[in-house]
């Protein structure tokens, strides 16, 4: 007696509803046994975890904050990954887009610079993402070299880049020559949507990339064209579109909104440019990519969802004294359900006896 | 009037929330911010030594809690906010990148107080304090000159800020009054904490010729690589001579105990102050482990430095202090170099045949 | 002891744990399958190989400890990406999540302990012969046990049948199947070896190289392991001499900074990901008969039945 994996017919939207509720079931029951083997009460953990953050209006800003650079740089790979193309990179735009856009805050502190800066500002970020992203691109179209690993190891590059600039030429002179720029001038600042708070502008803008996200896929004819390369190339091959062409724009988009998003956390909610400005945005942003479904709405929830995780692991460490570990291994089991979940809108599990034992059946 | 029927009923509210104990609700309750994990065996596990021999101090009269692996970027002003609103009255940031979001947390919660280790910038509810970790520095710099045989000590430096080039400094100058001709060979590992990589750096010097590794790195891996070698190293952080038993000469430790429960006190008896705060081997926040694996004359020798700096008739940076190129260095201090030029030091004296990187 | 043979030495272990991890990962992709996991089933290994040490004073429960740890996360991604289907990056990325929160909560008992380093080996005569002896018959077994497990790889992969169909697997799955091999199986046994050579690569860090565990002491190895294996075309031999050649970088790095090479340290720590790149175009611009990536590689495979 056997368990095996076998495609359906077409999609099913029955199981893509209720996938996630049975991902989050299967995790609160994991979790419950986990935290009363670490000796927590898991009612009151789960509590701390999933409702708490949801119950002020503090933490609802906290989860958007968070959850705003993951979902932008998403949704570029999103772009990438339909087109079946995999930058694994995006941290490293990231980077590189924060120091790009960081350059013009360094250069011009202190001036009287007009509100000409910031706007500036983001679109060297941008700017600077695409291209630093364009280099995996042309290394696959040019040399097929592999963009997986030439995205990857960019990331380093732009770590040490980052690195030097802020230990060496930018550093603030009125810093004690500690590793940081000066404050960035309220013009180079993204501005707070709330007085007080800590909702910025960057929030907003991811919106608007969401929305951008959706009719480009959902209405125009790159959108379509971006998809079916991804699905089947040679279909599109047929259909006369240049996936090469589509590989450089995909990665472009990409690298793009994720230097600006790294550009947005620098200028926002740092406030100025020093080592270590990521906690790993554009790793996390592939799991948010795929927990979403390469769709934008499913990535803005998914997005907010893994936020939520983070506010809430924090919360259990002040309020339980729940070790971090602990949040990430929560994050790994919620993150394999809602995979695992997610398999089944397309294949269905099904139960097969000795006798009829296929050649291979090691699922 | 009404103001304090509400207050009643609000502190017999809270009276029968906390079940826990009949003092629960005037515990005080005091938050750390740690950049590593708290078995990292340097830099945060000396902060939550110091913070679990706080609550030894005080018992139930205080209540911590802590949040670990917090990165300097933009999640730790977050972080420090939440701490802030759990009700933690006093709260240490443990770590220099955390000094802009701190500052900003602070603006926003006035009547919380807040305590930023290595830092610059203070404010009425914001603190700094950090160790004259060079002290130590210059002591080993002695001990080091006097038994190196080859006349060259290994250095495995973290990131060149100035906390760790006052270090090479003060080293340097404590080992040039035994050895002029001493040499430093430098090694960056731009890292804090890779104990494989610290361990890479520590064997590439003693392949080089240096026989004394000192490190400014927080594993204890550069200590067990010169104990495999039969070579001689001293401890960062903490207590390290379990890695290296016949390897130790003494390590610098970082105290925060006596400065937490000072601080914590002060935050009980209602007399908390903005302050800066820089002590050295005189205030024990810097403490030098036994001075091990080492002959009794330069044990005297080490003993009497550090007696001396404490009563203040050693002074590591004591003018003149000559920069590289042989040319004297202001001296702000009066007979030594100023705090503020000790803590924003950029520079290498004289007998360092090498540059600080990134400097002009 | 001369200065090159020391090099050699420290290059030699700083390249074991990235040839080994490498070895495994790049077994699980010529069966066509990218498990990105490796950081996460390395650290789990470390801490578990730690743990087996530290209560048994072996070194070699400790590795097969560490083996069993990076072995069980690996079936954990076998179930998701094989079992059903799921993306292979999004999988492997989640693992490595699970594997440092899954390593810090055990390790954390860990902290302050040491064990004794795994004994280096000495053959009288043969150790002692001059520049030569220390490098080969002088280190930690774990150094020679490295080279072997490439040498059985590579005879595995090109000298018997089963490695025909492994790479068969991974070329082109859909033929593989019609032909009757059990794709799913093989890469099953793939994956699992790819985790036993990660959980073995990540305690020999604790085990050989600096006697303590600490969480995060893997630091990165498990990406750059990664690296290595595209470097090498994903043929063993060339994954020799990348994972010494990243080695020798590495080490190489920190002596020209002991020399006082004035050169910014953050460029010479990114020498080796920029020889990266600029190899990995090369080889892919050459092609010079040697295989590129296998064909399936990262694709799911989900048999007709």
């Amino acid at each position: 007696m056997q368990l095996v994996l076998e495609k359906r017919a077409e999609r099913s939207t029955a199981i893509a509803l209720i996938s996630p509720l049975i991902a989050i079931g299967l995790t609160v029951v994991t979790m419950s046994i986990l935290f009363v083997l670490l000796g927590k009460n898991p009612l009151a953990a789960l509590a701390v975890y999933f409702i708490t953050p949801l119950t002020d209006g503090y933490s609802l800003q906290e989860i958007a904050v968070k959850a705003a650079p993951l979902v932008m740089i998403a949704i570029g790979l999103s772009l990438c990954y339909l087109a079946n193309v995999w930058n694994i990179g995006a941290e490293g735009q990231f980077l590189v887009g924060a120091v790009a856009g960081s350059w013009l805050a360094v250069v011009t502190h202190g001036s009287d610079a007009g509100p000409w800066v910031l706007p500036s500002m983001l679109l060297f970020g941008a700017a600077a993402g695409a291209l630093y992203a364009l280099i995996p691109a042309i290394c696959k179209v040019r040399f097929g070299a592999s963009e997986i690993l030439v995205s990857l190891m960019l990331v380093y590059v732009a770590e040490l880049l980052l690195d030097y600039l802020v230990r060496g030429p930018w550093r603030d002179p009125a810093g004690f020559n500690f590793p940081t720029t000066a404050e960035f001038d309220p013009v180079a600042t993204v501005p707070l949507l709330i007085e007080g708070g800590r909702l910025h502008l960057g929030v907003a803008i991811t919106l608007l990339v969401v929305a951008g996200a959706a009719v480009l896929l959902g209405r125009t004819i790159k959108g379509f064209e971006i998809r079916v390369v991804g699905a089947a190339p040679r279909a599109a091959r047929f259909g006369g579109f240049k996936s090469n062409q589509l590989i450089l724009l995909t990665f472009a988009i990409s690298g793009a909104l994720a230097g600006l998003a790294g550009i947005i956390e620098v200028a926002g909610p740092i406030g100025h440019l020093q080592p270590g400005i990521s906690p790993g945005y554009g790793f996390t942003a592939i799991i948010v990519a795929f927990l979403g479904r390469l769709n934008p709405v499913g990535i803005l929830i998914a997005g907010l969802f893994l936020a939520l995780t983070f506010i809430g692991g924090e919360q259990a460490q002040i309020a339980m004294k729940i070790p971090l570990d602990m949040t990430k291994v929560f994050q790994g089991i919620l993150l394999f359900y809602v995979l695992a979940c997610d398999s089944l809108i397309l294949y269905r599990i099904r139960l097969i006896m000795p006798q009829r034992k296929a050649a291979d059946g090691t699922a | 009037m009404r103001k304090t029927v509400l207050a009643a009923t609000a502190a017999v509210l809270a009276a029968a929330i906390s079940l826990g104990g009949a003092h629960a609700a005037d515990k005080l309750k005091v938050g750390f911010i740690y950049l590593g994990p708290i078995g990292d065996l340097g830099w945060t596990y000396q902060h939550d030594q110091a913070r679990l021999a706080m609550i030894k101090e005080f018992g139930d009269k205080v209540e911590t809690t802590y949040l670990e692996n917090v990165s300097e970027g933009p999640d730790s002003e977050r972080s420090i906010e939440q701490l802030a609103r759990a009700g933690n009255k006093l709260i240490f940031t443990t770590s220099f990148g955390y000094m802009e979001p701190t500052l900003k947390v602070a603006r926003k919660y006035p009547n919380v107080h807040f305590e930023h280790a290595t830092g610059y910038k203070r404010d009425k509810n914001m603190s700094t304090y950090s160790g004259r970790f060079y002290e130590g520095r210059y002591i080993q710099g002695i001990i080091a000159a006097k038994m190196s045989k080859s006349g060259v000590l290994g250095y495995i430096g973290s990131f060149p800020i100035p906390e760790v080039i006052s270090g090479i400094n003060a080293t340097i100058l404590g080992a040039q009054t035994i050895n002029p001709n001493i040499k430093v060979k430098i090694i960056w590992a731009n890292t804090w904490f890779d104990p494989g990589k610290e361990a890479d750096a520590a064997k590439a010097l003693l392949d080089q010729g240096a026989d004394i590794i000192m490190q400014h790195t927080d594993s204890p891996a550069p200590m067990q690589i010169a104990s495999e070698r039969g070579k001689l190293a001293f401890g960062q952080d903490s207590e390290m001579i379990k890695f290296g038993p016949k390897t130790q000469l003494t390590s610098i430790m970082d105290n925060w105990a006596p400065y937490y429960i000072k601080r914590v006190k002060a935050e009980l008896d209602g007399t908390w102050k903005s302050e800066d705060t820089w002590d050295g081997l005189k205030e024990k926040m810097v403490v030098m482990a036994p001075y091990t694996n080492m002959p009794d004359d330069v044990k005297k020798l080490a003993m009497d430095t550090e007696a001396g700096i404490i009563a203040g008739t050693i002074k590591p940076f004591k003018c003149p202090v000559l920069g590289q190129d042989g040319k004297e260095i202001e001296c702000k201090g009066g007979d030594h170099l100023a705090d503020g030029q000790v803590l924003g030091m950029n520079f290498y004296v004289k007998g360092i045949d090498d540059k600080v990187p990134g400097g002009k | 002891m001369g200065l090159l043979e020391a090099i050699i030495l420290s290059v030699l272990a700083a390249s074991t744990p990235l040839l080994i991890a490498a070895t495994g990962e790049l077994i699980t992709e010529r069966a066509g399958v990218l498990n990105l996991g490796v950081e996460g089933m390395m650290i789990l290994g470390a801490a578990c190989g730690f743990g087996g040490t530290l209560l048994t004073g072996s070194t070699i429960v400790g590795a097969i400890c560490g083996m069993l740890a990076g072995t069980a996360l690996s079936l954990i991604f076998a179930a998701m990406a094989l079992g059903l289907a799921v993306n292979q990056v999004a999988t492997g990325l989640a693992l490595t999540i699970l594997g440092i929160g899954l390593s810090g909560l055990i390790g954390a008992g860990f902290v302050g302990e040491r064990i004794a380093t795994a004994p280096h080996l000495y053959i009288p005569g043969l150790t002692d012969i001059p520049y030569v002896g220390r490098i080969l018959f002088g280190e930690d077994g774990f150094v020679y046990l490295s080279l072997l497990l490439v040498i059985a790889v590579w005879l595995f992969l090109y000298r018997t049948r089963a490695g025909l169909i492994l790479r068969a697997a991974g070329d082109n799955h859909v033929s593989a199947h019609a032909l009757g091999y059990p794709v799913l199986r093989i890469r099953l046994y793939a994956v699992m070896f790819g985790g036993a050579c990660a959980g073995l690569a990540g305690a020999y860090l604790p085990l050989a190289y600096t006697p303590f565990f600490i969480p995060g002491m893997t630091a990165g190895r498990g990406w750059i392991a990664l690296a290595l294996v595209v470097f090498s075309s994903w043929r063993p031999g060339r994954l020799v001499v990348g994972a010494y050649l990243f080695g020798a970088v590495t080490i190489l790095q920190l002596h020209a900074q002991g020399w006082g090479i004035g050169i910014p340290s953050q460029l010479m720590s990114a020498l080796p990901y920029l020889a990266t790149v600029v190899v990995l175009v090369l080889i892919s611009r050459a092609r010079t008969g040697g295989s590129t990536a296998p064909a399936a590689l990262g694709t799911v495979f989900v048999p007709d039945r």
